[in-house]
């Protein structure tokens, strides 16, 4: 059996690849992906520890972070939309109107 | 068997999430991103969450990635522009920071548990998705509402962002 501190160096990897993304890229959809990497990230966490503790809470809060995942996507490709509607662009260097 | 399978799916799941994180065409990225939440589906198995496995294979890469590419394709972007910021390299290094701290924390803090903690092989009476559905609908009730709020506000705020006003 793979051992618990594998499951968690795995998921501070995974963490860690969509955090440099959010922070290196310049497409807004490409932010919104690795945001979605972040959140598989806790839910790799959360499962592995609800299975290592020998309970269920874990698998339960997974839940909800996929469902609050798919809202925060809806959300995100509306804003997107109208973005590209403005700029015609997804860049988001493009977005300095509130810059003081 | 098991640390094989392990460490396949843990590999490829690193891999595809570099993969997304660094390919220039969003076409590509989005396919490296559905092998990162296919590969994450199989860690679940192997963690006798099949449930979860099931709901993260219909529901994100179903329903949420194919919602992304169909944005995707709507927009028509321009592959000419750069990708990444001036400042990648300090990214990548406060990235390193991070990992390093949390690794750091995790293993060399006074509360970290000994290595190699295993769980035993205590199988649940009933299957993995009638214990969750049981705890879900009764220990976990309100949050469960709570949820169905959220989507409820999610669906009306895209929809309002996204609705073509008529000139005033």
């Amino acid at each position: 059996m793979v051992a618990l501190s594998s499951f968690v160096i795995l998921s501070t990897t995974v963490f860690v690849i969509g955090l440099i993304g959010v922070m290196i890229r310049r497409n807004f959809l490409i932010i919104l992906y690795s945001i979605e990497l972040m959140l598989n990230a806790a839910n790799i966490n959360l499962v592995a520890f609800a299975r290592y503790t020998h309970t269920l809470t874990g698998q339960v809060v997974t839940l909800f972070v996929i469902t609050i995942a798919a809202g925060e996507a809806a959300v995100g490709l509306a804003i997107i939309i109208v973005l590209f509607r403005r700029r015609s662009s997804t860049n988001v260097d493009q977005l300095n109107l509130m810059r003081w | 068997m098991q640390p094989l399978f392990f460490y396949y799916f843990a590999g490829a799941t690193v891999i595809s999430a570099v993969l997304t994180v660094g390919l220039r065409n969003p076409v590509y990225g989005t396919l490296a991103l559905l092998s990162a939440f296919l590969h994450v589906a199989g860690l679940f198995i192997l963690l006798n969450a099949e449930f979860i496995a099931a709901i993260q294979i219909i529901i994100y890469a179903g329903a949420v990635l194919v919602l992304y590419l169909f944005v995707l394709m709507l927009l028509n972007l321009k592959s000419t522009e750069k990708v990444v910021q001036r400042q990648w390299g300090v990214a990548i290094f406060f990235g390193a920071v991070v990992l390093t701290e949390i690794l750091l924390a995790l293993f060399k803090s006074p509360a970290a548990a000994p290595d190699g903690s295993t769980p035993g092989a205590n199988v649940p009476a009933a299957g993995n998705t009638e214990m969750l559905g049981l705890s879900l609908f009764n220990d976990y009730l309100l949050p469960f509402e709570l949820v169905g709020i959220i989507l409820l506000g999610g669906i009306i705020g895209a929809l309002v962002l996204a609705k073509q006003h008529p000139a005033r």
